[in-house]
């Protein structure tokens, strides 16, 4: 694999699949019945009771 | 357990020895002074090693008791605090010096190990990696083990990792006052100090992640991430950026791996990075924890903090090109390199609105809790850095800024205001928690603290940005007859007022600094100030009542 494969590979298939795992990942929190896991995970940092 | 303890003095006598050896036979002085260093270092190891062991235990044959798991493990987090307060007043004193070296050249003394160029590597690594280092290694071991609720893994790594980057701040430091530099800014240690690093961040990593893995939450709550992002992204680059060959395996100096425009570009891939993971990635973990604990609410939006995330790991790693516009760079890589720092505004704009409305509902605390208070000025420095940064990666403003000291003004805006601001209320806000004080010795210094940061931050970024707009215009001034029209003393003489202005500016931000070591210290040695507290509840009883009819006359 020289320089122009890894090239010509970056700009099509690399970046298509770099798109849909960003997509992806940024979608998931917002899928249907994502809200009550969100809502508890950011209170869970207040179950801490040793230190107020 | 003797056998242990003989086999473990032992193994640092021998590490000492070895060290001596390599600095007899060292083919330059300061290598033959690092590895002095190193000796002293595993001599001191030694001692403790001997001296602290439980000999009682040892004797009676028994082994020693493992630790109790239901307490968190925060000796670390104590010495980090206190080497983030040390490291801090040495690399802010640094920077301070060197401003006024650049206002008044007869401060370089004279001397090659107090001039500006060996002394600046030493104030930007000191703010940066011992300063801020310190804060992410001690913060990051309370968020961990806080979040995971579980004690930290491997304690003795955990140590290690404590001292072992104590030690490479030191060979690091004293490398740049001996003219050891392998020249990549913000990467400048030599090929061995690296090694060392390398060493040092895997053990963290394990740590971290083996804390991680033993936690009792299911979920790994978001400054996790963050945290972890750092320190795997920090490895990669430091990695890759410092690959080099050593000229000789007893002697400082090396070669880099790559050479021209691939080392130009491999540098400012590192640099843009340490800028987007360190200073970025891991003081955002930071503000994931103690905004919201600080603030006693969740964090405004969790999906907006995992939207956070993500865009910044798949956006930042390819800014770094904008820090050559205008070089032997390829076009397409310098465009690429200034669409995604203009991409990268988004992101961050909407992680400061999310540190920014996690206080929705709340916003009297600003007037009431001067931590608070420093965390809402850190988010704002946040969002005006990121705003100023894509904007001056844009090539057309960037020909005009580029070189000049706007530069210099951008990354003190996000370095003062963003990343010292936040590690000074994360400090505050675990002083009194670690060391069990009701609260910390004075609100009011804390107050004054943010003032004095806040002014001097002002007076820092609105000089730098009058000195560098007025650099890149007289730079680039020609006359009628296509001739420059300033030599570049003229330009270096106009900076005068606005290196004073600066100057002014980086002493007021120490001094507010040094005003926040006398209150830890204070609150370490147990005294709680009698004052007036930050707010009251205006009740006026006499007011508070109906009116009454009064009948006709």
């Amino acid at each position: 694999m020289n320089y122009n494969d890894l090239r010509h590979f970056a700009d099509s298939w690399g970046l298509l699949a770099m798109a849909i795992l960003f997509l992806g990942l940024v979608a998931w929190p917002f899928r249907k019945g994502a809200r009550h896991r969100n809502e508890e995970a950011a209170r869970m940092i207040f179950k801490d009771d040793e230190h107020g | 357990m003797i056998d242990g303890l003989v086999f473990k003095a032992g193994g640092w006598l021998a590490l000492a020895l070895l060290a001596l050896v390599a600095a007899a036979l060292a083919v330059d002085a300061p290598f033959a002074v690092h590895m002095v260093i190193v000796a002293v270092a595993c001599l001191t190891a030694l001692w403790f090693a001997v001296s602290r062991a439980d000999y009682g235990v040892a004797a009676r044959g028994v082994l020693q008791s493992p630790a109790d798991e239901r307490v968190y493990d925060d000796d670390p987090i104590r010495w980090g605090v206190i080497a983030t307060l040390f490291w801090g007043v040495a690399g802010m004193a640094a920077g301070l010096f060197i401003a006024l070296q650049l206002a008044f050249p007869a401060l370089n003394l004279n001397l090659e190990y107090t001039t500006f160029g060996r002394l600046r590597p030493l104030h930007t690594s000191a703010v940066i990696f011992a300063f801020g280092g310190n804060a992410l290694i001690a913060t990051s071991y309370y968020v961990v083990q806080r979040t995971c609720r579980a004690r930290l893994a491997f304690p003795t790594l955990a140590r290690f990792v404590f001292w072992g980057y104590q030690l490479f701040i030191v060979l690091a430091a004293t490398g740049y006052l001996m003219g050891v530099t392998a020249a990549k800014e913000y990467a400048e240690p030599e090929w061995y100090v690296d090694l060392w690093l390398t060493i040092v961040w895997v053990a963290y990593l394990v740590v971290f992640v083996g804390t991680i893995v033993k936690r009792r939450e299911p979920h790994i709550y978001v400054a996790n991430w963050f945290y972890l992002s750092f320190i795997i992204t920090i490895a990669m680059l430091h990695i890759v950026n410092n690959l080099a060959l050593p000229a000789s395996l007893l002697g400082s100096k090396s070669y880099a791996a790559f050479a021209g425009v691939q080392d130009a570009l491999t540098q400012w891939w590192y640099g843009h990075n340490a800028v987007g993971f360190f200073l970025t990635a891991g003081f955002l973990a930071m503000m994931y924890y103690f905004v919201p604990k600080q603030a006693e609410r969740p964090v405004y939006s969790y999906r907006l903090s995992i939207l956070h995330f993500w865009s910044l790991i798949f956006l930042y790693i390819w800014a770094g090109p904008h820090h050559l516009h205008y070089t032997a760079l390829p076009d397409w890589a310098q465009t690429l390199g200034m669409v995604f720092s203009i991409i990268l505004w988004m992101p961050s704009w909407g992680g400061m609105i999310n540190g920014l409305m996690t206080l929705n509902g709340a916003w009297d605390k600003i007037r009431t809790d001067p931590i608070i208070r420093m965390m809402v000025m850190a988010l704002a420095f946040y969002g005006m850095s990121t705003f100023e940064g894509p904007m001056m990666s844009i090539k057309w403003v960037n020909s005009m800024s580029h070189y000049t000291d706007w530069t210099i003004g951008h990354v003190h805006s996000g370095a003062l205001g963003w990343n010292g601001m936040i590690t000074f209320a994360c400090v505050y806000y675990l002083v009194p928690r670690l060391w069990g004080r009701p609260r910390l010795y004075s609100l009011r210094l804390v107050n004054w603290h943010f003032w004095l940061a806040t002014v001097g931050i002002v007076f820092y970024a609105a000089s730098m940005w009058v000195a560098g707009i007025m650099q890149g215009l007289m730079w680039r001034e020609y006359g009628a007859d296509g001739y420059l029209v300033y030599s570049f003393v003229e330009s270096v003489a106009a900076m005068h007022p606005m290196y004073l202005i600066r100057a002014a500016g980086g002493a007021m931000y120490l001094a507010g600094f040094l005003i926040m070591v006398f209150n830890v210290w204070a609150t370490l040695s147990g005294r709680v100030r009698a004052e007036k507290p930050m707010t009251e509840t205006p009740y006026n009883a006499a007011a508070d009542r109906p009116l009454a009819p009064v009948p006709a006359e």
